[in-house]
């Protein structure tokens, strides 16, 4: 199965001052969203295997939006994250499916590297509903100054039969990182915690 | 006086909306910045240096929604602009955008006309096709809280009537803007609605090139 979308999303956030303290350099956060049918929406389906090889195929196609929308090399990567809204015809099963069996591999060969997990949210939701779509280093889930979040929202998505599909890369952490804990020069980047 | 904080792009390809499926996709976007209200807490009299400040914001902001979308110049068939002002501003900061974002964006599309004329609400006697971006870039604007979103008006580039080019995008930066801040938006599509069907003036009728048919 192909998946069907119906609209592609894609936003950069990008912040050169907070509180008053100039940040260099600025961070810069992207979000590519997918519209998509849902297959199974208003019946149960024991197998979902179809889901999953959607789930493939919009990590590839959403991580390139994302580091394509940031202009960067895919080894400047630094921090990842993923996230699903599924219609209120949809199960949650649906919105893991996608997100958790297959998505990852396309998405880290877009980042280069991702040794660390791809952390991940989900709900059910309607139109406008809005996700935040965590963010953890790709290498090291450990590094702190890289905890974070980012907002996903459609205005007309996702419609009862639809779920919305959120990746969201940064080549960056937070703008002002100031509470210490494992830094970005310390990562080892073998067992993606430290 | 100029303090940009953050910048925001939002690119949409829309493939259908339950019709046949696009050969083109539409394209949407829209770019939010987030700056600081110089005149955040009180009353200022005199705000309009801060305008004339604006046109530099106005058309880096109208380049970079470009280059995020993508696309030549030439492909843009609709616009619009909007500000909303933090709860420690006032309705009219973001009046200030009107000029600055019009002018940018009326200019990077092709517009040949006299940017004081415009900047004093003056009329230009128009005759034949005088370049692009002859309409009036339509707007709206609001006070509003963190995260507020405001629908951004479209219509055609070249005049106002054409009917299949009414649309609106939702704009909205997450967090912003907080109470000392402004958040000025630009908003270009590259078509009409991804199912127009509603009659009325098409774009490839327009004959006045006054801005408006």
């Amino acid at each position: 199965m192909t998946v069907k979308i119906r609209k592609l999303l894609v936003q950069v956030d990008e912040t050169r001052i907070e509180m008053g303290q100039q940040v260099q350099p600025a961070t810069r956060k992207a979000v590519a969203m997918a519209v998509i049918e849902n297959p199974f929406a208003g019946r149960y389906v024991e197998n979902l295997d179809p889901l999953i090889a959607i789930g493939e195929e919009l990590g590839e196609l959403l991580g390139h939006k994302c580091v394509q929308a940031l202009g960067i090399e895919p080894s400047q990567a630094q921090s990842y994250g993923k996230a699903a809204i599924v219609g209120e015809m949809g199960e949650l099963e649906h919105a893991a499916a996608i997100l958790h069996p297959k998505l990852g591999a396309p998405l880290r060969k877009a980042v280069e590297k991702g040794a660390a997990l791809v952390p991940s949210s989900k709900k059910r939701g309607g139109l406008g509903t809005a996700i935040d779509v965590p963010l953890g280093h790709k290498d090291a889930a450990f590094v702190r100054s890289h905890f974070d979040a980012v907002e996903a929202r459609v205005s007309d998505a996702p419609r009862p039969n639809e779920i919305v599909v959120a990746v969201a890369i940064t080549d960056s952490g937070r703008p002002l990182p100031r509470i210490g804990g494992l830094q970005v020069h310390e990562i080892k980047g073998e067992d993606g915690l430290r | 006086m100029i303090e940009i904080r953050r910048t925001f792009t939002h690119v949409e390809d829309i493939h259908h909306e339950f019709g046949p499926v696009a050969d083109v996709p539409l394209k949407r976007g829209y770019i939010g910045v987030v700056l600081t209200n110089p005149f955040a807490g009180r009353y200022e009299p005199d705000i309009l240096p801060m305008m004339e400040a604006l046109n530099e914001v106005g058309v880096s902001m109208a380049h970079q929604l470009l280059d995020a979308m993508a696309i030549p110049a030439e492909r843009i068939e609709s616009y619009g602009k909007g500000a909303i002002v933090g709860g420690a501003g006032e309705l009219e900061h973001g009046a200030l955008w009107h000029v600055p974002g019009g002018y940018a964006m009326r200019e990077l599309l092709g517009w040949k006309g006299s940017r004081q004329a415009y900047a004093k609400g003056q009329a230009e006697v128009k005759t034949g096709q005088p370049g692009n971006g002859l309409s009036i870039v339509s707007s709206t604007k609001k006070v509003g809280p963190p995260s507020a979103t405001l629908d951004i008006p479209l219509t055609h580039i070249n005049a106002s009537y054409v009917r299949s080019h009414f649309d609106a995008i939702e704009g909205r930066v997450p967090g912003a803007p907080r109470a000392d801040e402004l958040v000025y938006f630009l908003a270009m599509a590259a078509g009409p609605r991804v199912h127009a069907r509603v009659g009325g003036l098409k774009a490839a009728d327009i004959s006045l090139w006054d801005g408006q048919r």
